[in-house]
């Protein structure tokens, strides 16, 4: 029984009985959850407690699952109720200003000639069939560099629109900015991660030594 | 007629709020002619999807 696999498991993270060989199974997914939780936080011990949290309720829980992808998946809803609390913490607190313009307004303007028109070594070319990277370990090695390279304000505001499932709204009430600056932050996001991945994994050795 | 920088961000913004009906007539227009920005607008697509897809990566 699956379930039963997973209460065991997490029993395991409180310190309960364990017989060795659960915190094994245990780990890829606990690592899994810091990853995210570091990605989205940029602060290990608030990841951590987040991560703790998230467990010790997933453990708390009372449902069924009929096999491992459906309990990451329920463990990591939770996971993303625990960051979005601490995010909301955060920005409560007093002296905290969300600086929107990390990215300057002319950061891609060498991407464009003088009539806004792709340049020709700029434009973006194809991608292929894209989502077959989604196997392989190294292009999400890639992609987490390229969020984490992003300055930490236009990260988080991406990541609460993309990965904490934010509406933009709730976005520029919670961070106080202003709907117009949310989105130009979220384009200069967008802009800069394709950019990377670009670089770094479509047009890049590594991609093509491993696929 | 857009240029492709008016485009990128029109199709930013139209992953996040509903474009008004003229935005979405001329950015069609444009896809329709530009291919640099149909490949934007897919990989667009394949940033969000990447996000989705991202905590249930098997590690």
């Amino acid at each position: 029984m699956i379930h039963s696999w997973f209460m065991e498991k997490t029993a395991v993270s409180n310190n309960m009985p364990n017989s060795g060989s659960h915190i094994d199974e245990l780990a890829p997914l606990r690592r899994d959850m810091l990853k995210f939780a570091r990605l989205q936080l940029r602060d290990d011990a608030a990841a951590e407690d987040a991560v703790q949290e998230a467990l010790a309720a997933a453990l708390s829980g009372q449902r069924q699952f009929n096999n491992r992808a459906q309990i990451k998946t329920w463990v990591f809803a939770i996971l993303k109720n625990k960051i979005i609390d601490i995010i909301r913490e955060r920005v409560r607190s007093p002296g905290t200003v969300i600086a929107v313009d990390e990215i300057p307004e002319d950061a891609y303007d060498d991407l464009f000639n003088e009539k806004g028109y792709w340049q020709e070594d700029a434009r973006p070319s194809s991608w292929g069939n894209p989502e077959s990277s989604f196997s392989s370990r190294q292009f999400w090695q890639v992609f987490e560099i390229c969020l984490t390279r992003l300055p930490e304000n236009t990260a988080r505001v991406f990541m609460m629109r993309e990965m904490l499932g934010f509406e933009t709204e709730e976005i520029c009430k919670e961070l106080a900015i202003s709907s117009t600056n949310c989105w130009v932050v979220l384009h200069r996001a967008r802009m800069g991660l394709r950019l990377c991945l670009d670089e770094r994994w479509f047009n890049s050795e590594n991609r093509n030594a491993e696929l | 007629m857009l240029n492709c920088k008016q485009a990128t961000a029109l199709m930013s913004q139209c992953m996040d709020k509903k474009l008004g009906t003229l935005q979405k007539i001329n950015l069609r227009f444009h896809l329709m002619m530009c291919s640099g920005c149909r490949n934007y607008n897919k990989q667009m697509e394949f940033l969000r999807k990447s996000c989705e897809q991202f905590p249930q990566q098997d590690s």
